[in-house]
């Protein structure tokens, strides 16, 4: 049977983890995450949830623990936050590198100093290289169901990478909203235990993680790279799959609104996401022509949705939550790569809010769309990075 | 002190151990704490010093006080280092740099507040739960063998490792006196009361109930060797588990630059 709950994105979270089935989890604390392990500590507790939870000393050592189960071929879980997920840097890639579908919420936070436990997606932004797919929620419920699909796209032999699941701080990780809980049956049809095609095995012994000379080494890089370009296909799918199932889809690579006519788009992540088609609601009643697309999946990068939704339209604003130093925020800065062999290219303005937590609301996001407004009339962005209501 | 209300809440023990330590500064005639450098890392017993202590504090990473300590106490020999940290912060995240600080004997003074949970991020269990306790991520109680953080010290070279609980505050404030005038590794651990995040859940009504729990269940460590592994279940051995002179590693590294500048100087 269906249930809808009302808890937190973390709680909703650690459902995720019993729902699918996980096996093994190993975790250490930190704050605003804490308590999605600490709900599946519970759990595993009870014996509500079958699995092994492994209470580590440190992120390191539990993205450690999480390639040992993942190579013994279990289901994988952990999450963390900010310095937690910098910490677990060296592990990421070993993880990704051995082709292990782990599956990791990051409860995105502000990295320190300026010590500060609230929303920013720099710590899991600056992760974008470790070879980790990357999904960004707007609401719970996306958490939820983005955590089974996670499941079934990572262990697809096609892939076979790890993901992280990232929501904000407290934004979404403390907020109590509604959730639909799919029945525990058809989550198993959608979601088979996993099968897979290589582990540890003592019957059949092989070597992990061994020397790889340069003849090998680059034919290796490859794959990665391919097993993320075969993701960017398989998502769309299985967030339709999913639809079909459970009667949510969260729009695949991209979700668009109100984008088809739209003269101005706002790309966005996360839950600025959901601020901004309220602020597209007013400023469509007040004339503009304007859309929103979020970007749901960073990594792999949805180049392709990107270069198409630019065709039709004179300009994007970016707004990013997030800032890479030196250069600009990372979502204005994947944009422009990925359309600069394009023949008519928008317009392209960056915004940086809501650093360290603080509030963007929908009246903000209407701000920065009128700045733009203007500059699209002018045909001319006439600042490139903008810092919203920054003290100066 | 900054004209600053500490963080803590009422009826934490690292009130007691702010106060030990202050109160064991000024007892050594201290005026300011100009002589002084702070480290600590992230946690509650890590806000001990930072911002509140009027001087120099580097308030770094969860787990990574005593390596940037090190290098504070090389630079600078002439002053007091000290670290403030929580057990998660020193013997959790941070076990190989405690281990190794002691066995190179790197001139400083750690200060741990144990209180036997992740105090800060609200009460998960660490290496050093008693058997049994109930945490947030033990709620049926804990089930691995806790860490003997004053012993360790001990064994793994430092100068001076010692044992108190914040009801012993007497014995906590001369034993800070006399490690802050000690040289090399010297480690205090002290048992300290988290009424918030792990009395509650372990059924204690009251902070005096910690406090004497922590009285009652303290043995001194010479009488702690007279007794059995079963004797011993539960207690809290206090005390002095060493104290002894070995070269510091501050000591060695001005000693080897000089005799290399000597060698250079003959060749
Ligand atoms: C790398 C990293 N992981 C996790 C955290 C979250 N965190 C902050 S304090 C803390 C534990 C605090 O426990 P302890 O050191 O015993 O100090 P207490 O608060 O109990 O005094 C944790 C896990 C962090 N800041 N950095
Ligand atoms: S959580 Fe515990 S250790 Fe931290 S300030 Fe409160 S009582 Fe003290
Ligand atoms: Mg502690």
């Amino acid at each position: 049977m269906v249930q809808t709950v009302i808890d937190t994105a973390n709680h909703i979270a650690a459902y995720a983890a019993k729902a699918a089935r996980v096996q093994v989890v190993a975790a250490y604390p930190i704050t605003p995450q804490t308590s999605i392990v600490e709900r599946i500590a519970e759990m595993v507790e009870s014996g509500e949830m079958k699995a092994e939870y492994i209470r580590v000393e440190s992120e390191h050592s539990a993205m450690a623990a999480c390639i040992g189960a993942a190579a013994g071929g279990v289901r994988t879980f952990t999450a963390t936050s900010s310095h937690g997920l910098a910490l677990m840097h060296e592990a990421l890639h070993w993880a990704s590198g051995s082709r292990l579908p782990i599956i990791m919420p990051v409860v995105n936070r502000a990295l320190g100093p300026g010590w500060n436990i609230w929303a920013d997606l720099t710590d899991s932004l600056s992760q974008r290289d470790t070879g980790w797919i990357q999904f960004y929620c707007a609401d719970n419920q996306e958490v939820f169901d983005t955590i089974i699909q996670a499941y079934k796209l990572c262990e697809n032999e096609r892939v076979l990478l790890p993901a992280m699941i990232c929501s904000e701080a407290f934004i979404l990780s403390h907020t109590y909203m509604p959730v639909e809980i799919p029945d525990q049956e058809r989550i198993d049809e959608f979601l088979p235990s996993y099968k897979p095609k290589w582990f540890l095995d003592v019957n059949n012994p092989f070597s992990h993680g061994n020397i790889v000379p340069p003849e090998w080494y680059m034919e290796f890089r490859y794959m990665i790279h391919e097993a993320m370009e075969n993701a960017k296909q398989l998502i769309p799918e299985i967030d339709k799959e999913y639809g079909k199932y459970f009667g949510f889809e969260h729009g695949g690579l991209v979700e668009k609104y109100r984008c088809e006519d739209a003269d101005l788009i706002l790309l966005t992540m996360g839950t600025l996401g959901s601020e901004a088609k309220t602020a597209v609601d007013n400023l469509r009643k007040e004339g503009l022509k304007i859309g929103t697309a979020r970007v749901r999946v960073f990594r792999p990068f949805p180049k392709e949705e990107i270069r198409k939704l630019a065709e039709n339209t004179q300009m994007f604003t970016i707004i990013n939550r997030a800032i890479s130093f030196g250069m600009e925020g990372f979502l204005t800065e994947e944009t422009k790569a990925a359309l600069y062999n394009q023949k008519d290219r928008p317009l392209i303005a960056g915004f940086i809010a809501g650093l360290g937590g603080r509030d963007v609301s929908f009246k903000t996001i209407e701000k920065i769309a009128k700045k733009s407004a203007e500059w699209m009339q002018k045909g001319e962005v006439e600042k490139e990075i903008v810092w919203v209501d920054l003290k100066e | 002190m900054r004209d600053l209300k500490l963080p803590f809440c009422p009826g934490c023990g690292l009130f007691s151990l702010t106060n030990a330590f202050l109160r064991a500064v000024h007892e050594l005639g201290y005026e300011d704490l100009s002589n002084f450098v702070f480290c600590s890392g992230i946690g509650c017993s890590s806000w001990i010093p930072s911002p509140y202590f009027m001087a120099d504090s580097v308030h770094t990473l969860h787990g990574r006080s005593i390596p940037v300590a090190t290098s504070i106490a090389l630079l600078r020999p002439n002053l007091h280092v000290v670290v403030f940290g929580g057990d998660g912060d020193i013997v959790g995240i941070g076990l190989s740099h405690f281990v190794h600080a002691a066995r190179r004997n790197t001139d400083i003074l750690v200060i741990m507040g144990n209180n036997m949970v992740y105090g800060m991020t609200g009460g998960q269990v660490a290496p050093t739960t008693p058997l049994k306790a109930k945490t947030t991520t033990t709620p049926y109680g804990s089930f691995e063998h806790p860490l003997d953080a004053a012993k360790l010290a001990a064994v793994a070279g430092a100068a001076y490792s010692a044992r108190w609980t914040t009801a012993h505050p007497k014995e906590l404030r001369e034993s800070i006196k006399k490690a802050i005038n000690l040289k090399g590794f010297r480690f205090i651990e002290v048992i300290t009361q988290c009424p918030t995040a792990f009395g509650r859940r372990v059924g204690f009504k009251n902070v005096g109930e910690m406090l004497k729990w922590f009285k009652e269940n303290a043995v001194p460590v010479q009488q702690a060797e007279k007794m059995s592994q079963e004797e011993l279940e539960g207690k809290i051995i206090i005390g002095e588990f060493i104290q002894r002179r070995r070269t510091t590693l501050g000591e060695a590294v001005y000693a080897m630059i000089k005799g290399a500048q000597k060698d250079e100087k003959q060749s």
